[in-house]
């Protein structure tokens, strides 16, 4: 049986997030009322012209450098000549050969703990399409150019990935990035952030590049992660069946996990790609480069490494809590009240439970019902073994449904923990009492039963004594197991 | 007799109120109703909107303010967006396209206090070099209402001639402004590339495009062109530098002046289009002037650079023509590929369609890098040859055409050699240059023009030199017969 390597790159479109469009002053505002936010320019009405919107430039220059790519002292805009109905010029105004961004890479941390670097070969501007809309219009399709013109950073990664989960971990990552920089929502509902992925297959250690197939339009991680996989197996089946993979273009069903061809690359478009007259290239001088770098933030993968560093993290968990930086704002706003020796505490807590509770209702971490402070007031209370680490996952789903500060649940409920080691020492001398063939058994070398007492304290405490305590004591009493 | 005057001279009667602009305006409109249906030079009058404006105008007058375009009605080339009115293009595509905004060429000369009197016809899609093009059928020449005024401003032209308006303008991207304005013995100018804004200006060829002015004086120019230069952050190849005083530029005497005449405009040249630019010369010469003979190898590869460049141009750009938004429409279209062919089919014509077919071929996968590329590459080394000559000379005078006005219909089938017409205008395009062309003399009782070419931004010197030459001849004085009254 032959081996099958997957060779994968990836073009994810970036929505800027510009206030008006790249060409016009129009508004990008998502979900207005259909044409609301198209100008005579989206429009392509007689004797408009384009005109260039710095903000754009600004943010791929950022995009550039946070990459470490090089930012073009010239890039050119060019026209993309093809018919379609959501286009209204009959061209796109994108860029071809000379993009203003090439050559950068970045760095993946993979499931496995290992990274891998991905070459990102460029990056360049250009506008969005309209949108077709066919629904509730009989017999006809409608036109909403509120997209058009919106300003898109397209960046082409080279071949590198090798799998799907590779793909989907870059993706994630240029995800992660945009957000830091703030040039783009990530807004995978609203279309913000997609990508085409091309898929080829060829035996392991070939040298050459198979045949490949560029899936179209993926906009979401789990699609990208289905549709690849479904377009490797295709693909090698092709190839194991004395087949041909065709070089095309294949749209990804998202109901049936499955692609579909497009078109062939015989039917492919000819662009007839050649510079816009109506605007100059594009200058980039050094100055500006400069007062961009200023406006850079701390980069994620700086700012997992001083995690890891400061606070003594793993690099996988420095790199969780980074994967965002709403999340990282989080968790530096609960390490504030707790002090950082508790980073581990704090860094378990906000990737588990409170990961959890988001996910299960699906909330961002800027609406998390639970916020830093509160969070922190519940660690505080496990730090000073008010409650264990178990009832405080009870605190926390209270807090989480109900609402509340951690300090009052405990009150109300009375679920302070018991370090009293009178109270304890007298539970465990009422369960010592009512057991004896379990003690005699223990003290007989069944050590394993050490849990079942501890199991009935608890029990017989509501969870609330100290389990530190607790051991201690019942270790004392029970004396060793089969002397 | 109104018409005959020049725009300094109306200015003069409108400021020390012996006229009103509504008066005017009256005049030159009763002259359009009259004499346009001879010419077909305006394909939109706008009576109401103009007498409007015209009172507009009296009441700025008598509130004390002094311009000198205030109350001077014009003619605007159909190619410029108007705001409210019909703007054709010249095409049946956009027959029935009101623009909802206004040029900025428009609204600058409206806030000059002009008005406006009409649209003026023109070839279709500026695409035509004698004005036959046009879906309202083609203009006369005043001065043999058999020929052509040239084209592609030909409206324009024909009007200004035929003295329906002071002033009108026109674009210019292979020599629009400047042939018809030879063939119809007015005074035309376009500017250097990026001077005035193509905002709402339709787009042929939007590298080669430029707007300009039509009227019977360089001096009349300098005054319309002061109002219309200028950048405008809405035309992103508009250049952004302060336009000098135009008018005020006129009074350089010409001693020292250095002449280029340019050897392959002279080569083969018919012997009494040469005697009429040596006879020209004779006046330079006689002002101090000296004029050195100067070569542009490349000349030659200008028309066929042209027409690859324009019409690679001009396929993107009226792709936008698709029935979907706005203008023609073909009727029941039975899904979308058939509402593209049939409304681009019916909606332009067959030169249009020719240019979009050969700008298509030319920008094809296979075929870019044979012609767009070279054609880009005889395009730099055009400019580059204009450059040196500059060096050693302040502008450059020669024919603006081989021959006079031609017959209607004389070329209309044979595209190589209506082409051949703009041999000598086309290189000013491709190199951005600014250049002229003012009457000279006749050739068979028809006007001849005279092309001055000078460096980017050379417009003070341009208009300098015409200047003086018309302080010494009279040809822009004469009437075509028929319109002098």
């Amino acid at each position: 049986m032959t081996q099958w390597e997957t060779v994968i790159g990836l073009e994810i479109h970036a929505q800027l997030a510009t206030r008006s469009k790249i060409f016009s002053g129009a508004a990008t505002a998502y979900g207005a009322p259909p044409n609301s936010q198209a100008s005579l320019v989206d429009l392509a009405y007689p004797g408009v012209l384009p005109v260039l919107n710095a903000e754009a430039v600004r943010m791929a220059v950022k995009f550039g450098l946070a990459i470490g790519a090089t930012v073009a002292a010239r890039s050119i805009f060019a026209r993309k000549n093809y018919f379609y109905p959501d286009l209204p010029k009959g061209y796109q105004i994108s860029q071809y050969e000379d993009p203003v961004v090439a050559r950068g890479s970045i760095d993946v941390l993979l499931e496995d703990g290992t990274v891998k670097t991905v070459g990102i070969t460029r990056a360049h501007l250009e506008e969005d399409a309209g949108k077709s809309l066919h629904e509730g219009l009989a017999n006809a399709s409608g036109i909403d150019l509120n997209r058009a013109g919106t300003p898109l950073l397209e960046i082409v990664s080279e071949p590198d990935m090798r799998s799907a989960k590779e793909a989907v971990a870059y993706m994630k990552k240029i995800h992660t990035l945009v957000r830091y920089l703030e040039i783009c929502d990530g807004n995978m509902q609203e279309g913000s952030f997609r990508c085409d992925a091309n898929v080829s297959v060829r035996p392991l250690g070939a040298a050459k590049f198979g045949t490949r197939a560029e899936i179209k339009n993926l906009n979401s991680f789990r699609f990208v992660e289905k549709a690849i996989q479904y377009e490797v197996a295709r693909q090698i089946e092709i190839i194991e069946g004395g087949g041909k993979v065709v070089q095309e273009t294949r749209l990804y069903d998202s109901d049936r996990h499955e692609t579909r061809s497009m078109r062939s690359k015989e039917e492919a478009n000819d662009y007839r790609y050649f510079p816009d007259p109506d605007l100059l290239p594009l200058e980039i001088g050094p100055a500006f480069i400069a007062e961009v770098r200023e406006t850079l933030p701390e980069l994620p993968d700086q700012k997992a490494a001083r995690y890891a560093q400061d606070f003594a993290l793993s690099a996988y968990d420095a790199g969780v809590l980074c994967s965002s930086r709403e999340l990282a704002g989080y968790f530096e706003a609960l390490l504030a009240a707790t002090g950082k020796d508790h980073a581990k505490l704090a860094a378990n807590w906000v990737m588990g439970e409170l990961s959890s509770a988001l996910n299960r209702d699906g909330l961002e971490i800027e609406a998390s019902r639970v916020d830093a402070r509160g969070l922190a007031g519940l660690l505080r209370r496990i730090i000073d073994n008010t409650i264990s680490g178990k009832i405080a996952k009870d605190v926390f789903e209270a807090m989480w449904t109900e609402g509340g500060e951690a300090d009052a649940i405990i009150a109300a409920k009375g679920l302070t923990q018991i370090t009293d080691s009178g109270a304890i020492d007298s539970a465990i001398d009422a369960v010592i009492a009512a057991n004896p063939k379990q003690l005699a058994d223990y003290r007989g070398g069944k050590d394993k039963l050490f849990g079942f007492f501890v199991g009935q304290v608890m029990k017989a405490t509501q969870g609330k004594a100290n389990p530190a305590q607790l051991n201690e004591l019942l270790k004392a009493k029970l004396g060793p197991s089969g002397a | 007799m109104l018409h005959n005057l020049f725009i300094g001279e109306l200015a003069d009667l409108l400021a020390r109120r012996q006229v009103s602009s509504v008066e005017l305006t009256r005049h030159f409109l009763e002259r359009i109703v009259r004499l346009n249906p001879g010419l077909n030079a305006l394909v939109t009058l706008t009576g109401d909107s103009a007498l409007a404006a015209a009172a507009a105008a009296d009441a700025r007058i008598g509130a004390g303010e002094s311009a000198p375009l205030l109350g001077i009605p014009l003619i605007h080339k159909d190619i410029f967006c108007t705001d409210g009115v019909r703007t054709s293009c010249g095409s049946r595509m956009l027959d029935n396209f009101v623009a909802p905004y206004d040029a900025t060429v428009v609204e600058r000369l409206r806030s000059a206090g002009g008005v406006m009197l009409g649209k003026a016809n023109m070839d279709e899609f500026a695409m035509g070099s004698s004005n036959e093009t046009s879906y309202y059928g083609p203009v006369r020449n005043p001065w043999d209402t058999t020929r052509v005024p040239g084209g592609s401003s030909g409206g324009s032209a024909a009007a200004t001639a035929a003295r329906l308006a002071p002033f009108a303008t026109g674009t210019d991207t292979g020599g629009s402004i400047r042939q018809p304005a030879a063939l119809t013995g007015v005074t035309g100018f376009k500017p250097t590339y990026g001077r005035v804004s193509r905002y709402g200006m339709i787009a042929f060829a939007s590298s080669l495009d430029q707007a300009g002015v039509f009227a019977r004086s360089a001096a009349d120019v300098a005054l319309v062109l002061q109002a219309m230069a200028g950048f405008d952050p809405k035309d992103s190849t508009s250049v952004n530098q302060p336009v000098p005083d135009y008018h005020a530029a006129l009074q350089h005497p010409l001693a020292g002046l250095r002449i280029g005449l340019l050897k392959e405009f002279f080569e083969g040249l018919e012997p009494r289009a040469a005697a009429l630019i040596e006879d020209a010369l004779k006046v330079y010469r006689s002002a101090g002037a000296v004029t050195v003979d100067v070569s542009l190898p490349s000349l030659p590869l200008s028309v066929p650079t042209y027409y690859v460049v324009a019409p690679a141009e001009c396929s993107s750009n009226l792709s936008r023509f698709d029935g979907v938004r706005f203008g023609y429409r073909c009727e029941a279209p039975k899904d979308l590929l058939d509402l593209y062919k049939r409304s681009r089919g019916e909606g332009f014509g067959a030169e249009v369609k020719r240019r979009i077919m050969t700008g298509t071929y030319v920008l094809s996968a296979g075929y870019f890098d044979a012609y767009y590329l070279k054609a880009q590459k005889a395009r730099q080394r055009i400019a580059d040859d204009f450059r040196t000559a500059f060096d050693s000379v302040d502008l450059v005078i020669g024919p603006t055409t081989p021959t006079p006005a031609f017959p209607i219909g004389a070329k209309v089938d044979d595209p190589i050699t209506m082409y051949l017409n703009d041999i000598y205008t086309i290189g000013a395009n491709l190199a951005g240059l600014p250049a002229m062309s003012l009457p000279c003399g006749y050739v068979d009782g028809l006007p001849m023009g005279l092309q001055l070419i000078g460096p980017h931004f050379a417009e003070s010197a341009l208009l300098n030199a015409a200047h003086r030459y018309q302080l010494e001849t009279d040809w822009h004085r004469h009437v075509p017969r028929g319109y002098e009254s």
